[in-house]
């Protein structure tokens, strides 16, 4: 079964722009699902639409086969949003702000508190629960957001940028949360600027750019397509020009270090040998970016070239 | 979906927010209407006669109680509402499957509950300086709560089409204020020169303000009647238009 399918969708705004160019897109129940694209390429409308806070300009939308137009409150019941932006009362405390989200879907008080309890505990905040919100911190605020999305158990759980802007430690944190929640059988969608994220937690992704679903597969698939890696070598003595190896792009970074392509037919073995006869020492290495970021930006630079011709 | 539970979400909500800021939100008005008890009823009032049978105090007391349900029913929705938008936890009420008959009475009891709540410390306070046999009880406790509807469903309107804090300014004080002063709550329209009396007659609140006046101490300038199908005819047609409001996505939705 889907959690979530999308079938042709559009948006145009009152200002003419058109956010979304007819985009197809199907999530598995049950799986962590990458959605990413570069500013402005339709992510955030996506994400408003299976909301119900952006209006469709065409389409369909079924969230666990339940049609969002004409099945809007059995769909709605199903999703949980966690925003990109700060988007509670911030003058309401932790539990009072995920309280009223289970009342706004109908959860009776008994278990709307029992629930709160879990969702709060489990974002490791219920020792703030009386505190008056716009006091916590930065991460506090975003993992209050997933707990008030979480109050009603939902069945598909839509983060858009959940991780923006939080130190590295509670971003961690975060991921394993996520990554218990999706086990507990919730299906994520995630949408993430931090590719590294996307590469560690999703199993399946789909790249939106200009409105138009520029790639939608498996995450193992996807990365074996990834031809060149690049690393950068620390070395040994210092350099005055860029040594030219014939089937590799190399670039000098400074006098004691490369930034070098790496096709995968040729490997790092035959790199070393090269380097070796011309008297270049290799003291260390490190992989430049991550390989999602590689694939992402051939992926935008290849649409944006398309969109040129 | 249990909208019963969701709406007394939204009330509660709503009470606990203008409770929390009681100094802000009922405390006002009681220091207000003492000292137009005080100024027009107790000194200026003792010089003039009589109106229609009544005291000059006890003519005053019904219209300043109901201008201040009508500010302050207004007042809650308008700026609750748009706080909710400008702070964007609108989205918490859209995501989730709240039908909007549901935000609309929310709001709109959060309102009345403040319009009360107000009424009566102003009622109160009334009582300081003269004392007030009710003549109509029912017809009182209608014109209040119905008055009260409608002041809270113009403020939802207002919050809808806000677009800064100024938006939420402009209607309280340059169209309900001169409203309420112009809808005769300091005097009878009987006293206004022919042509004013007439153009009088066109400022709805004069109907409420005589309606409750009526109710409170048996004194009127206006059919009663006809001050019902006025409250009740725009209590229809304020909701039937918010809830298409709500229906559209106006000002809440792209």
């Amino acid at each position: 079964m889907n959690a979530l399918s999308i079938r042709n969708l559009t948006k145009i705004y009152n200002n003419g722009f058109q956010a979304l160019q007819g985009i197809d897109l199907d999530v598995q129940a049950g799986d962590f699902f990458a959605l990413l694209g570069p500013n402005g390429a339709g992510k955030s409308t996506t994400i408003g639409i299976i909301s119900s806070l952006v209006t469709a300009t065409s389409g369909d939308v079924t969230v666990f086969d339940y049609d969002l137009r004409k099945q809007r409150d059995l769909a709605k019941s199903c999703i949980g949003i966690v925003p990109q932006e700060i988007n509670f009362n911030q003058f309401e405390t932790p539990q009072q702000i995920v309280l009223n989200q289970a009342g706004y879907y109908g959860m009776p008080r008994k278990e709307a508190i029992r629930r709160a309890e879990t969702c709060l505990k489990q974002m490791d905040l219920w020792d703030k629960r009386n505190d008056v919100s716009r006091r916590l911190s930065g991460g506090m605020k975003r993992r209050l957001m997933i707990a008030r999305a979480m109050v009603h158990s939902p069945k598909l759980l839509v983060l858009d940028e959940p991780t923006a802007g939080v130190d590295i430690e509670i971003r961690r944190s975060m991921w394993e949360m996520m990554q218990e929640v999706n086990r507990q059988g919730t299906t994520i969608i995630l949408t993430t600027h931090y590719l590294e994220e996307a590469e560690s937690l999703c199993r399946n992704i789909a790249i939106i750019n200009h409105g138009r679903i520029v790639e939608h597969s498996d995450m193992a698939g996807l990365l074996a397509r990834l031809h060149v890696n690049h690393f950068v070598l620390d070395l040994a003595a210092p350099l005055v020009s860029t040594p030219a190896i014939p089937g590799y792009h190399i670039e000098r970074l400074s006098d004691y270090s490369l930034d070098v392509g790496v096709p995968k037919e040729e490997g790092l073995n035959k790199l070393f040998a090269l380097l070796s006869e011309q008297n270049i020492q290799v003291v260390s290495l490190k992989n430049k970016s991550n390989r999602l970021e590689q694939l992402f930006m051939d992926l935008i630079d290849s649409t944006k070239q398309q969109g040129a011709t | 979906m249990n909208s019963a539970i969701a709406f007394k979400t939204i009330v509660v909500k709503e009470v606990r927010r203008f409770t929390r800021i009681w100094p802000q939100t009922l405390l006002p008005p009681a220091v207000t209407t003492a000292l137009y008890f005080l100024i027009f009823g107790k000194l200026i009032g003792d010089r003039i006669g009589p109106i229609d049978g009544a005291s000059y105090m006890e003519y005053i007391v019904p219209g300043i109680i109901l201008m201040s349900v009508i500010s302050h029913s207004y007042a809650n929705v308008v700026s609750s509402f748009y706080s909710t938008k400008f702070q964007r936890h609108i989205e918490e009420l859209l995501v989730a499957p709240v039908p909007n008959w549901v935000i609309l009475a929310g709001y709109v009891c959060g309102g009345i509950v403040r319009g009360i709540m107000v009424g009566l410390v102003v009622a109160a306070i009334s009582l300081l300086f003269t004392k007030i046999d009710v003549a109509h009880p029912w017809i009182t406790v209608a014109v209040f709560m119905l008055t009260a509807t409608l002041f809270a469903l113009a403020g939802f309107i207002n919050a809808v089409f806000a677009e800064s804090f100024d938006d939420i300014a402009i209607i309280p004080s340059f169209v309900l204020t001169p409203l309420s002063y112009l809808g005769g709550v300091f005097y009878s329209v009987s006293m206004l020169p022919g042509i004013w009396q007439k153009i009088s007659l066109g400022n709805p609140i004069l109907y409420m303000i005589n309606a409750f006046r009526y109710g409170l101490i048996d004194v009127t300038d206006v059919d009663i009647q006809i001050a019902f199908a006025i409250t009740g005819g725009f209590i229809v047609f304020l909701t039937l238009f918010s809830l298409y409001l709500l229906h559209k996505g106006v000002g809440i939705k792209n």
